[in-house]
């Protein structure tokens, strides 16, 4: 390995390291704005020159790799008069408006021109003025800020896969911009706000708000996906005013999805949930906690005594913490009822299992072969789609079925597109194509794409899940793993769909029948399961529902108690993302109002029954009841021992996906993300042929099961045949009823 | 969008290549298509974007870049007038001067009758035979002079 010296120390570090990161390994910190540890390099800001004995001139330290022998100065007067002159031409055409910039404080250009820039410019030319691009409701621009360090368009390129953003023009024209008007429009797009070493692109949400040195700082984890993003959550004044992301490699690798960075607005909304009410001969009416939960308790015990505790279904979002959960499922059990749900968007009947991703979520990097089986990764793991995006760059092979073609931003090696009462006999046509027997030509391809490479795995995402035939694909994707050697695994729908199966909350079926009353727990039902509709009947006819929710939503519509509980950076917990790992956050702010986090809810709420074992004071305490020692070994993907029976098929079937902007409460609140292209008001989009049996309406009116909404209709010839997909999970499509099921059109 | 024809030489630009590096024909596409089209319309970008496999900003960044490719529409004749040190101590300023006075445009702007457009260009790489003008992108005219013009323009009726 080659030794290098630099700054008169020695190191020896792997060939074709680079001066800047054996520079860092030594702790001699250089100045750079382009070098991106994360992206390519660029060499295009020069910040980093430095000497180099023997050079005839400065060398950029991040486009220079080590050399044996090599004698590097970093702070030799050479290369600081290099660094100043840089920093000059930097300091050109970049406006002296700091004071108003959103960056100030925490800007590169401001840090490193305090210690390399000029007392006074000797530039008396006129600056360069850039006009504004619109990139939509997420990032601000100031153009005239940037200084052509071109993160911003390698990270398009590079980790998100699209690349929106390029550099135009030539020389001085030179400008960072979209394609025409377009605007930024990828689920990953808040991260070139961290990126940008200057004001140039910020975030227009957190715009004019605060200081960053205003700021304190508490850890947190995403609730939003079951990869559970590690966030450094900024708070001033009691208010979540930033997310941004905490570095863990092993999780998120320092990136967030827009849905983590940009969910916090929805802890603002107004409906918020701030004080406890009861429901009072047909009146709402703002009570105290102890009559609230009296009330509550007063109301379950009676049904529970008249018609036994499984008249009581308890049914909680899979996002809810560990401690929650375990609470919850306590309660239940000690009132006699078996009918707890904390898996709604789930079709299995084995729901109550901890399915995992069967690996580490650092592993995906490293996978050869990957066949993703119903999972519209983008929307569902926006950042587990960049790794598996990372793999694919690294000469992985990606296969799916699915039954929609979305771009995946990477390519794709195989795909089988089809409606989805075809997947299971897709899935059996790729086993028997394993075993050697004929099959179709795609089988036999995605076949012979996993019968080679390593590591291999076989993922089942959200919609296999919600599939009506769940379990069979399960146990046909447990097949193909099994007889090509590869890992089988889930993308768990909900942030702790996982701890809620390792805390056995989930046993029964809640709303098969209806219950005479309930307790829900963090989620709206007519969003948040998969038949809403059927959802809202069963609660309409319940003589008791509790509602423990930190918004009012529809609740007011169903509850009887309405108790105020924290959201995610009120709450305190721990939940278990997709790989097993159980990640604990405290409270970013004091809870609005009256809310209190939902487990000390819980916990009155069970010595109101008079429940032993409740008398927790810490939420570690809970927590470790609710996870004893050897709680992994829970995990557990094996297939359940189903009937394959048949498919139930008809000649429109529903695809039925929750849009990546609601997949919960707060996310469906977000202001900024709400604007978003990819939270547009839902529409029906089939392929050509459909569309030309269908008549080619321009709205339709699709109905099931007597349900029916109007929806307007689009082209989209990236689906299957026969498929109509219409945004599920969202207030306008619940009267649809039960998901991914077969739809009439009106004609 | 574009002929038979154009297509036909974009495809063995293509072949030029890997088939996996099909965007390196990104500049010879963008020639073979403004000669089609005359200009490089936003339209024609995606296309070409699509029929390449790349990024319609991609594609953008390389039009944008070069001074070759139009990005606005131009008249029936392009003229476009090197000003670089060689041709101005030849005195190519005299020139510009007859030409924007009988046409009555500046650099970068088009005649009302849509029939000529007057660019500003950089060396040809032709010094010795200077001034110099290029005429709709490949033809050079070479030692101009204030009582030659007249005649050189007459010629693009």
């Amino acid at each position: 390995m080659p030794l290098v010296t630099i700054d008169n120390k020695e190191i020896e570090v792997p060939a074709g390291t680079s001066v800047i990161e054996a520079a860092q390994q030594l702790g001699i910190y250089i100045p750079h704005f382009c070098y991106h540890k994360k992206l390519s390099i660029a060499a295009s800001c020069r910040m980093c020159l430095v000497e180099v004995e023997k050079a005839p001139k400065p060398l950029p330290a991040c486009a220079t790799p080590v050399a044996d022998g090599m004698k590097v100065k970093t702070r030799s007067q050479y290369a600081i008069d290099a660094q100043k002159g840089v920093m000059e031409f930097l300091l050109i055409n970049h406006p002296l408006d700091c004071p108003i910039c959103d960056q100030g404080g925490e800007c590169q250009l401001q840090d490193i021109a305090v210690g390399y820039g000029g007392v006074e410019s000797r530039y008396a030319e006129a600056k360069r003025v850039v006009s504004e691009k619109d990139l939509g409701p997420l990032v601000a621009t100031d153009m005239t800020r940037c200084i052509h360090c071109s993160r911003c368009v390698r990270f398009g390129q590079e980790i998100a896969g699209q690349m929106e953003l390029g550099m135009p023009g030539r020389g001085e024209h030179v400008e960072v911009m979209p394609f025409l008007e377009s605007q930024v429009n990828n689920e990953l797009s808040g991260n070139i706000i961290d990126l940008c070493p200057v004001g140039a692109l910020t975030s227009k949400p957190f715009r004019y708000h605060a200081r960053g040195w205003e700021l304190s700082r508490r850890l947190g984890v995403s609730p939003h996906d079951s990869l559970g993003s590690n966030l450094t959550v900024q708070v001033k004044d009691g208010r979540v005013q930033r997310v941004l992301p905490a570095d863990n490699e092993a999780v998120n690798e320092g990136w967030l999805s827009d849905r983590d960075r940009f969910a916090y607005q929805g802890l603002y909304a107004d409906d918020r949930l701030t004080v406890p009410m009861i429901k009072d001969n047909g009146r709402w009416i703002e009570v105290d906690w102890a009559t609230a939960l009296a009330q509550a308790a007063g109301a379950l015990r009676v049904l529970k005594e008249t018609h036994g505790g499984d008249a009581l279904g308890f049914v909680a979002s899979p996002a809810a913490t560990v401690e929650e959960l375990h609470l919850l499922q306590k309660l239940a059990r000690s009132l006699g009822s078996s009918q707890i749900e904390s898996h709604p968007l789930e079709r299995s009947a084995g729901r109550g299992q901890a399915r995992w991703l069967g690996m580490p979520v650092a592993k995906v990097n490293t996978l050869d072969r990957i066949l993703l089986v119903g999972s519209t990764l983008r929307s569902e793991q926006p950042l587990l789609a960049a790794r598996v995006r990372a793999a694919v760059k690294a000469s992985a092979e990606l296969s799916i079925l699915h039954a929609a073609n979305d771009t995946q931003n990477c390519a794709v090696a195989n795909a089988v597109i089809a409606a989805p009462s075809q997947w299971l006999a897709a899935l059996t046509e790729i086993e028997q194509a394993l075993k050697g027997a004929s099959a179709s030509a795609e089988a036999q391809a995605i076949a012979a794409s996993l019968k080679s490479g390593a590591n291999k795995a076989v993922v089942l995402g959200a919609v296999a899940q919600i599939h009506p035939q769940a379990d069979a694909l399960h146990t046909k994707a447990a097949a193909i793993a099994a007889a090509c050697g590869a890992t089988l695994g889930f993308l768990p729908v909900g942030a702790n769909s996982v701890g809620a199966a390792v805390v056995k909350a989930q046993s029964g079926d809640v709303f098969a029948a209806p219950r005479k009353g309930y307790v829900l727990l963090g989620l709206e039902p007519e969003l948040d399961c998969v038949d809403g509709a059927a959802a809202m009947q069963a609660l309409a006819t319940a003589e008791c529902v509790v509602g423990l929710t930190a918004y009012k939503g529809r609740a007011p519509e169903y509850a009887t108690v309405l108790l105020p509980i924290a959201p995610w950076a009120e709450n305190e917990g721990g939940l278990v993302n997709m790989e097993g790992r159980l990640q604990t956050f405290n409270a970013a702010t004091r809870c609005q109002g009256e809310a209190r986090p939902a487990w000390k809810v819980l916990r009155v709420l069970g010595n109101q029954f008079g429940l032993e074992g409740c008398d927790f004071d810490t939420v570690a305490a809970v927590r470790a009841e609710a996870l004893p020692d050897g709680w992994l070994e829970g995990l557990n993907n094996a297939a359940p021992a189903v009937d394959l029976g048949a498919a139930v098929a008809g000649a429109i079937e529903w695809l039925a996906e929750t849009p990546i902007y609601a997949v919960d409460a707060v996310t469906r609140r977000a202001s900024a993300l709400q604007a978003t292209a990819m939270a547009a008001a839902p529409v029906a989009t089939a392929n050509a042929s459909l569309l030309a049996r269908l008549g080619g309406k321009t709205t339709l009116r699709v109905r099931q099961a007597g349900l029916a909404v109007e929806l307007a209709v689009r082209q989209d010839d990236r689906l299957a045949d026969g498929v109509l997909r219409i945004a599920a999970g969202h207030p306008h499509t619940v009267s649809l009823g039960a998901r991914m099921g077969v739809l009439e059109v009106e004609a | 969008m574009l002929t038979n024809e154009s297509l036909a030489q974009i495809d063995r630009e293509i072949a030029k290549y890997p088939a996996e590096q099909k965007q390196s024909a990104v500049m010879s596409a963008l020639r073979i298509a403004q000669q089609e089209k005359g200009w490089l319309a936003p339209e024609t970008l995606e296309f070409l974007a699509t029929y390449l496999g790349m990024p319609t900003i991609a594609v953008y960044e390389v039009a944008s870049f070069y001074n070759m490719y139009d990005l606005k529409p131009v008249g029936a004749h392009k003229l476009t007038v090197c000003t670089n040190i060689s041709c101005q101590l030849q005195g190519v300023d005299a020139v510009v001067a007859k030409i924007q006075a009988k046409l009555g445009i500046g650099f970068g702007e088009t005649t009302a009758d849509g029939r000529f457009t007057l660019k500003e260009g950089e060396c040809f790489g032709a010094c010795g035979d200077g001034p110099l003008c290029l005429h709709n992108n490949h033809t050079l005219h070479t030692r101009l002079t204030p009582d030659n013009v007249d005649a050189f323009l007459e010629g693009m009726k």
